[in-house]
């Protein structure tokens, strides 16, 4: 565990790097980025609070277990939604322009970029970055409880 | 619309679309028991064959099929609005793929019923059965598909689950050490394809093999195009093994579980697929095929001679093991490369094409004896626990079966007649003989040598006094390795079914790169 000050620190900026994260899962399909590099960075968020905070205090606030199920319902969100669409293809983007959940129409030209479109891309993106966060968070935490024995 | 037409129109797609499902849903299922989880794995394996199954018989039937992922419907390459440009992913199977994608089923669901035993116990099974999975994808997909840089994709798929398979038991690091090996090899690899894919994008705007191949065809060969070409065949070359490149064989196949090394060893076939796709189809119209030919051809002799020659110094079961693997691709490389070499010329018709075949042949034939030898090996492991052949002898007292099966794969893979071995590499030495006679030659060493070797290792490893109070391994194992002897015995004694459906049409769509460019970009049935 370190300091007071880090820890402050970290409290105020734990939401900032979520909310962050986040943003670019979800626009994904509009600015660079999208779900890997929105996961990513949410991944560095629990990074902040295992540095912050040390292994032991966070192990019973974060579980492995959950984590690695997080990984793995992220992948089947992602292969689930490509199988919606096998009716017409594998992978075929059945929401795009339906006019449903992220389906309105895009018109020629310069745009500032509209969320609610891009049929699947925005549900993959969210698939993965789901997946991402639980990967890699579940990366940090077995190599934060091997680093944990060395110190002792 | 019925399941069964409608698993026919997405064969392409469900072949690997469905073992990635399983591969996702396994660690899940594997929090209800281990039982319900190899039920579950062990059906996806199957059903996975079935496809592959499936698509050979519907490139027999109704010629290459392609699959559009995304595409409405999966049939329509070029849309409209994409000035002629295939944009999406295009899945396609011709013989070739088909041949290359059963194959790697095959061995997936054979690695599957053996591991059932062979790893019970162990830890981090979900994970196991999970990358094993993933393997299976990798290599359905390096065979599948029709994009340059889904390919890439692919074969970061299959060499990042082989090298986390590799290092499955630990053994001291030394497994690990041998993962770590084999993952760093296999990144750069994959680098130096990605800067390839890269000038090829740049060159003709398009990543999808075919079209790449006709507008290359259109500019001409350029110094770009050689470069690109030179990066490919190296980087593939050494992911199949072939002799300059195969330092990491021995460490990857010789620490992996004995399913997984069977695995491995497919999975370097596959990427050896990737090298005669490559050549044939994408430089195939514009290269030089006549020296690309005989580089692979040297490669080949090279893999050969040097690969039997180091397997004489080994007394680790495995690593000798995995040293002949590199020597049997050399067989591949040989027959394909001679092929390759009078492409397009009257000797193509008189002995090329029948070279081609031999090589192709024995690309079955490796994965059913090969992986037998390396299942044998695995189930010595497991009984006598260590895999230094010094240490080990009598065991055919106990092992019988084990013993029987090892002897069927050491004699299918010297050539002796009533095997599979013996039928392909007839095959190469017929038709490479007319190309040069010292290729043969070389050939027919190089058999004899192998033989010389699994004498050795029978002699250690079954003969003598019974050193060991062991008993013959579970049920699973001698399943998985039955399975293998069966269709090694069936092919030394009917090569002809193989023949006709599997490697005659493999050879043909290969040598057929037009073919293969006109059903993509110009549509038909």
């Amino acid at each position: 565990m370190m300091s007071k000050i880090v820890r402050t620190q970290a409290n105020f900026l734990y939401p900032f790097i979520l909310i962050f994260g986040f943003y670019i899962v979800a626009h994904g399909h509009l600015t660079p980025g999208g779900g890997f590099q929105g996961g990513a960075v949410i991944a560095t968020g629990i990074a902040l609070v295992i540095v912050a905070y040390g292994y032991d205090r966070i192990k019973s606030w974060i579980k492995k277990s959950t984590l690695t199920a997080t990984e793995s319902i992220g992948l089947l969100c992602f292969i689930l939604t490509a199988f919606i669409g096998i009716g017409t293809s594998f992978f075929y983007n059945f929401l795009a322009n339906s006019g449903l959940l992220f389906g309105d129409r895009v018109s020629y030209g310069v745009n500032p970029g509209y969320l609610n479109t891009a049929g699947t891309l925005p549900i993959m993106n969210l698939a993965v970055g789901i997946e991402v966060l639980g990967g890699l968070g579940a990366i940090l935490m077995y190599m934060m409880s091997y680093g944990k024995e060395v110190d002792k | 619309m019925s399941v069964w037409d409608f698993i026919i129109t997405n064969a392409p797609a469900l072949a690997i679309a469905v073992p990635l499902l399983g591969a996702f849903l396994t660690p899940l299922i594997y929090r209800a028991g281990r039982k319900t989880a190899l039920i579950w794995v062990l059906s996806v394996l199957s059903f996975t064959e079935f496809l592959a199954l499936l698509l050979v018989y519907l490139v027999n039937t109704y010629g290459i099929q392609v699959y559009v992922f995304g595409g409405n419907p999966s049939t329509l390459v070029i849309p409209p609005d994409s000035r002629g440009i295939p944009i999406r992913i295009i899945f396609t199977v011709d013989g070739m793929s088909a041949f290359t994608a059963l194959i790697s089923s095959t061995i997936g669901l054979v690695a599957g019923i053996y591991s059932v035993a062979s790893e019970k116990g162990r830890g981090a099974q979900d994970k196991f059965f999970a990358l094993l999975l993933l393997l299976v994808v990798g290599m359905m997909g390096m065979a599948l598909t029709g994009d340059i840089f889904n390919f890439f994709v692919f074969l970061e798929i299959n060499s990042l689950s082989a090298a986390a398979l590799v290092s499955y038991r630990i053994h001291g690091g030394k497994a690990v050490e041998a993962a770590f090996k084999y993952a760093v090899v296999s990144s750069i690899g994959a680098l130096m394809i990605l800067f390839a894919i890269a000038i090829l994008y740049g060159e003709y705007d398009a990543l999808n093999m075919a079209m790449i191949a006709e507008r290359m065809y259109q500019t001409g060969f350029s110094t770009m195009d050689i470069i690109a070409m030179a990066l490919i065949v190296v980087t593939l070359a050494m992911k199949c093994g072939a002799v300059p490149m195969h330092y990491w064989v021995p460490d990857g196949y010789g620490e992996a579980p004995g399913e997984i090394s069977a695995m491995i060893m497919v999975a370097s076939q596959a990427s050896l697929y990737g090298l005669f796709r490559m050549c044939f189809t994408v430089f195939g119209l514009s290269a030089n095929t006549h020296s690309l030919g005989w580089f692979l051809i040297i490669l080949g002799l090279l893999s050969m001679f040097i690969g039997v020659t180091m397997a004489f110094l080994q007394h680790d079961i495995k690593r000798l093991m995995a040293y002949h693997s590199v020597s049997q691709t050399g067989y591949m490389l040989l027959g394909v490369g001679v092929g390759l070499a009078t492409l397009g010329t009257s000797a193509f018709n008189q002995y090329g094409l029948f070279a081609m075949e031999g090589g192709i042949f024995h690309i079955l034939n490796n994965m059913l004896y090969k992986g037998l030898l390396f299942l044998t090996a695995g189930a010595i492991i497991y009984r006598v626990g260590t895999s230094d052949l010094n240490k080990m002898g009598g065991l055919a007292h106990s092992m019988k079966f084990t013993a029987i099966f090892y002897l069927i794969g050491a004699l299918a893979i010297a050539g002796i007649p009533p095997f599979n071995g013996f039928v392909s590499k007839l095959m190469i030495y017929e038709s490479v003989y007319q190309l040069n006679p010292f290729l043969a030659v070389v050939a027919a060493i190089v058999s004899m040598l192998t033989l010389a070797s699994f004498l050795k290792v029978f002699h250690s490893a079954f003969m003598g006094p019974k050193l060991y109070n062991v008993k013959e391994v579970p049920k699973s194992m001698l399943i998985a390795m039955g399975i293998l002897s069966f269709f090694i015995v069936l092919f030394g004694i009917f090569p002809n079914i193989a023949m006709t459906y599997l490697v005659a049409p493999a050879a043909h769509a290969l040598a057929d790169p037009v073919g293969y460019i006109t059903r993509v970009l110009g549509g038909g049935p």
